[in-house]
């Protein structure tokens, strides 16, 4: 009885431990003093985390755009509403499917590759190479990873956004022939920039930054072994999706839910 | 050589970003540049709304001519008061223009469509439109239609 209080004692103490070490982590990391020598590394990174994820976000936003047409057809038709479908597809892309889809697809391709990225510096000393000759981790590896993650999480939503309607537009108005007027027309009547591009763009952005936190953390903070690496990785991918799913929620009561 | 093809990805990839953004705000959300074309507003009572909401649109003979910005229960009369924004280009309402509610297919978005009329004298900003039409309600015309049977 004792035994099992003190092993949840000290897994808690262990996670408050963990968590507030990555706070500091996160906040050393953003405050570095910038400068312009650094902006190089920042595109660097822009470019492994933001360029090279786009072939899967855009393949996935097609397909995911063009099942949203068709299965939004198939049910609205019953209703002879099929002209809802442009609304339809919108909304469910800008507000819920763009930020999440993408910071899920995000923390798979970007996240696991930053954690094992960093991890595999730490193991081969690199790390701590770099801190004899006197450059500063912090500001060569961490910062440009993290400011480019929460660059490039809200333009592939955005994106993502984009060439899923595309996708929803093909299915609807080409295939199933929607009219292409009222598709769009009803879109705009019912999405409202404010209330819904803007509030999914900083739903995008708190995935940005929450997926790109926990995957440098992770990788900077590995038992630098194979082992450790693989543990890591596979951790970055499990808790970055459960914070993006468990934030949307709250993030949506917030913004759309009436009290 | 290689760092420049680099670069220009990651310059394509924030363009690509930002004209998602423009596509977003422009066609799929009707955010229009140009500034606001001047409106004035209109008021309309009715007894029953049957689902009309803001941001519905106003329109004549089909047309959207404005939008709905406001609803609210006039607690007076226990009726609904709605305020409409109309294009000032359309200042030609009669003051005995009907407003009645109306229904984009059978089961679409409620919209307020106003039918104007044959008075010398036009609506000002701020005006209310008397003569209304509320929602056609199926309920209710079953009810008065098993009602009227059973007579």
């Amino acid at each position: 009885m004792l035994d099992s209080l003190q092993r949840l004692g000290k897994s808690g103490l262990e996670t408050l431990s963990t968590l507030g070490r990555a706070g500091i982590f996160l906040v050393n990391g953003l405050f570095v003093v910038p400068s312009l020598r650094g902006f190089p590394l920042f595109v660097r990174q822009l470019f492994s985390v933001g360029v090279l994820s786009l072939p899967i976000i855009v393949v996935s936003a097609l397909f995911i755009g063009m099942v949203l047409g068709l299965q939004g057809y198939n049910i609205l038709v019953d209703y002879g509403s099929e002209s809802a479908i442009g609304p339809m597809v919108a909304l469910t892309l800008v507000r819920e499917l763009g930020p999440v889809v993408t910071a899920l697809l995000f923390a798979g391709r970007a996240g696991s590759a930053l954690t094992a990225e960093i991890g595999l510096m730490k193991a081969t000393e690199q790390i701590s190479s770099m801190e004899m000759i006197g450059v500063d981790p912090m500001r060569r590896i961490v910062a440009p990873r993290l400011l480019a993650g929460f660059v490039a999480m809200p333009l592939l939503a955005l994106i993502f956004n984009a060439v899923g309607i595309w996708g929803g537009m093909m299915v609807g108005v080409e295939w199933l022939g929607v009219y292409e007027g009222s598709f769009w027309n009803n879109m705009k009547a019912s999405v409202d920039f404010g209330e819904d591009v803007l509030n999914g763009i900083i739903k995008s952005v708190v995935f940005g930054v929450v997926c790109t936190w926990i995957a440098v953390f992770q990788g900077y903070n590995l038992i630098p072994t194979s082992e450790g690496i693989s543990n890591a990785t596979t951790k970055t991918v499990v808790i970055s999706s459960l914070a993006v799913l468990g934030l949307d929620f709250i993030l949506t009561a917030v913004m759309f839910g009436d009290f | 050589m290689r760092t420049r093809t680099m670069e220009i990805s990651v310059g394509i990839f924030i363009l690509a970003g930002i004209i998602a953004l423009a596509v977003l705000a422009l066609k799929v959300s009707g955010l229009s540049l140009s500034p606001a074309k001047p409106t004035y507003k209109l008021y309309a009572q009715f007894s029953d709304l049957g689902g009309l909401s803001v941001r519905g649109r106003v329109s004549i003979a089909g047309v959207t001519v404005g939008r709905i910005t406001d609803i609210q229960l006039d607690t007076d009369r226990m009726v609904a008061l709605v305020e409409m924004e109309i294009d000032q280009s359309v200042d030609t309402l009669t003051v005995d223009s009907i407003a009645s509610i109306r229904t984009e297919g059978l089961l679409g978005e409620k919209f307020i469509d106003i039918s104007v009329g044959g008075d010398p004298e036009y609506l000002a900003d701020g005006d209310t439109i008397i003569d209304t039409q509320s929602a056609l309600s199926i309920e209710r015309l079953v009810s008065n239609f098993a009602s009227s049977l059973g007579k």
